[in-house]
C-alpha cells in the first residue's frame, strides 16, 4: 500500500515529534550565534591583519584566507572530528560546529573586512597620520568606523551563508536541524514533512536577514549616486587652472 | 624647527629627490614653487614622514624622524593641509577639528570644542559647525582642514598645494585666510602655485625642479632677477 509523501498521517507524526526538531532548530541557532561571533572576531583581525604594512602579518592573512577558502567546509567540520582526536584533542559536537564554521566563515569575512578597509581614500589615513594618530588609532577613529557602512551588506550576507553552512554539522550527527530533520525523515519514513519543516524553518531564519542586508545595499547605492553627483557637481565648481592630481612626485 | 640634510628619496627607480638641503626656522614662512613632477609634494611630505626618505635625515625640532623613534609623537608637533582637503567625512565639521585635541592632547571635549568655535572663526565658517564636510564647497572643505590644522596649537603647518584642487572663486578664500595666518609666530611650508601668495607672504622662495633645490632666495630677489635659467623659464611661463 502506497501513501502519498505528504500524507496527512505523516504530518501528524511529524508533530508527534516536534520537540526533536525544536532542539535541533535551537542548536542551530545556537552555534550559528557563536560561529558569527567567532567568524567576526577572526575576520576582522585578519582583515586588519592582511591591509597592515607588515608583511609576516600579511603572510599569515593569506595562508589563513586561501586555505580555508579553498577546501570545503565538510572536510574542514572532518578534521575537527575524527582527525583532532588522533593529537589527543576531543572536541564536542557543538564545539565543533562553532569552531569549524566560525573558522570558515572568518576567512570570508577576513576578505569583507579587508576589501572594505582598502575601499577607504589613502588621503584619510594620510591626514590622520598626520596628525600622529596611531595605526591603531587611526583605524579605530577614522578608518573603521568608514569601514562598517560598506560591508555591514556583505557581512549580512555571510551570517546567511553561516546559518545555511550549520547544516553541514548533519553529517558528523550534530543534533542541529538539518539532523533531527534527517533523523525523522529517515527513522520514521516521513521525508515530505521533515525536510520541507526544516527548510522552512532555515528560510524563516535567513529571509529576514538577506532582505535587510538588501535594503542596506540600497540604501548604500542612492547615497553613492548623490555622492557621485555631488563630486562631478564639486569638479564642475572646481575646474581647476593647474592640473587636478599634481601626484606625489 | 625643520632640517632636511642629504635627503634622497627613490620610487622604484625613479630618483624623486636628489640630495635635499633645507632649514626652516622657527616663524619662517617658506613657499616652494616648481613645474609638477619636480619633487616639492614628496619633499614636504618627507617633512613629516608621510613619506620616508631612501637616504639622508630629517630632524623636526631637533629631534630626527626614523621609522624607530615615535615618528608618532613627533608627528604631533606638526599639522598639514592636503590638495585634496582629506576631512574624515563620517565627521561633522566640528567633529574633525576637535578630534586630535580630544584623543591625542587630552584636551577636554567640551573645552576642544569651544576652540573649535574659535578656530572656525578665524576661517569664517562658525554657521557650518554642525554639518558634515560633504555638504561645502572645495573652497569651505579646505577652510575647515585649516581649521583643523590651527586646533593642534601646533608650532609647524605644512600646506601640500592647497588652493591646487579649488576652483577659482574660491581659491582666494583660501589664501586670505593663510595671509591671515602668515601673521601669526607660526612655520609655514607652503607647496604653491600662487605666485602671488608667495610674493606677498614669503620669508623665503625655493624653487625646485626634477628633485634638486634650484634657486633660494627672498620673494623680491627671486622674481625680481632670478639667476637659474631653469626658474627664469618656469617664471616666465607662470608669471604672464
Amino acid at each position: 500500500m502506497k501513501s502519498s509523501p505528504f500524507s496527512i498521517d505523516k504530518w501528524r507524526i511529524l508533530a508527534g515529534e516536534w520537540t526533536a526538531l525544536g532542539n535541533g532548530f535551537l542548536q542551530t541557532l545556537a552555534v550559528a550565534v557563536l560561529a558569527l561571533l567567532l567568524a567576526l572576531a577572526l575576520g576582522i583581525l585578519f582583515g586588519i591583519l592582511s591591509t597592515s604594512g607588515n608583511k609576516t602579518c600579511k603572510a599569515i592573512g593569506r595562508v589563513y584566507v586561501e586555505f580555508i577558502q579553498n577546501t570545503p567546509l565538510v572536510i574542514q567540520v572532518f578534521f575537527l572530528y575524527n582527525g583532532l582526536p588522533y593529537l589527543g584533542i576531543m572536541l564536542g559536537k557543538f564545539s565543533i560546529g562553532v569552531l569549524g564554521i566560525g573558522v570558515y566563515t572568518g576567512a570570508y569575512i577576513s576578505e569583507v573586512v579587508r576589501t572594505g578597509i582598502q575601499s577607504i581614500p589613502v588621503g584619510q589615513t594620510e591626514a590622520a597620520r598626520s596628525q600622529g594618530f596611531t595605526y591603531v588609532q587611526t583605524m579605530r577613529y577614522i578608518i573603521l568606523p568608514q569601514t562598517v557602512k560598506i560591508i555591514l551588506p556583505p557581512l549580512t550576507n555571510q551570517a546567511v551563508n553561516l546559518i545555511k553552512n550549520t547544516s553541514v554539522l548533519a553529517m558528523i550527527a550534530g543534533g542541529d536541524l538539518m539532523y533531527r530533520a534527517d533523523n525523522l525523515a529517515t527513522g520514521r519514513l516521513i521525508y515530505g514533512p521533515a525536510y520541507i519543516t526544516a527548510g522552512i524553518l532555515y528560510f524563516l531564519l535567513c529571509f529576514p536577514l538577506s532582505s535587510y542586508a538588501r535594503k542596506l545595499e540600497q540604501k548604500l547605492k542612492k547615497k553613492e549616486v548623490r555622492t557621485i553627483s555631488q563630486a562631478e557637481a564639486a569638479i564642475a565648481r572646481d575646474t581647476p587652472i593647474e592640473i587636478v592630481q599634481t601626484g606625489r612626485v | 624647527m625643520i632640517k632636511m640634510a642629504g635627503v634622497h628619496k627613490y620610487f622604484g627607480n625613479l630618483h624623486v629627490l636628489k640630495d635635499i638641503n633645507l632649514e626652516v626656522k622657527q616663524g619662517e614662512k617658506l613657499v616652494v614653487i616648481g613645474p609638477s613632477g619636480s619633487g616639492k609634494s614628496t619633499m614636504i611630505r618627507c617633512m613629516n614622514f608621510l613619506e620616508e626618505p631612501t637616504s639622508g635625515h630629517v630632524f623636526l625640532e631637533g629631534t630626527e624622524l626614523t621609522q624607530k623613534n615615535k615618528t608618532d609623537l613627533i608627528r604631533r608637533t606638526t599639522a598639514m593641509v592636503f590638495q585634496q582637503f582629506n576631512l574624515y567625512p563620517h565627521m561633522t565639521v566640528l567633529q574633525n577639528i576637535a578630534l586630535a585635541p580630544v584623543k591625542l592632547h587630552g584636551v577636554p571635549k567640551k573645552e576642544a570644542e569651544e576652540q573649535a568655535f574659535q578656530y572656525l572663526d578665524i576661517v569664517g565658517l562658525r554657521d557650518k559647525a554642525h554639518v558634515h564636510p560633504s555638504t561645502l564647497s572645495g573652497g569651505q572643505q579646505q577652510r575647515v582642514a585649516i581649521a583643523r590644522a590651527l586646533a593642534t596649537q601646533q608650532k609647524i603647518i605644512l600646506f601640500d598645494e592647497p588652493t591646487s584642487a579649488l576652483d577659482p572663486e574660491t581659491v582666494q578664500e583660501v589664501l586670505d585666510v593663510m595671509i591671515r595666518l602668515s601673521k601669526e609666530n607660526i612655520t609655514m611650508v607652503v607647496v604653491t602655485h600662487e605666485m602671488g601668495f608667495a610674493r606677498q607672504v614669503a620669508d623665503r622662495v625655493i624653487f625646485m625642479d626634477d628633485g634638486s633645490i634650484l634657486e633660494e632666495g627672498k620673494p623680491e630677489h627671486f622674481f625680481e632677477n632670478p639667476t637659474n635659467d631653469r626658474t627664469k623659464a618656469f617664471l616666465s611661463k607662470i608669471l604672464r
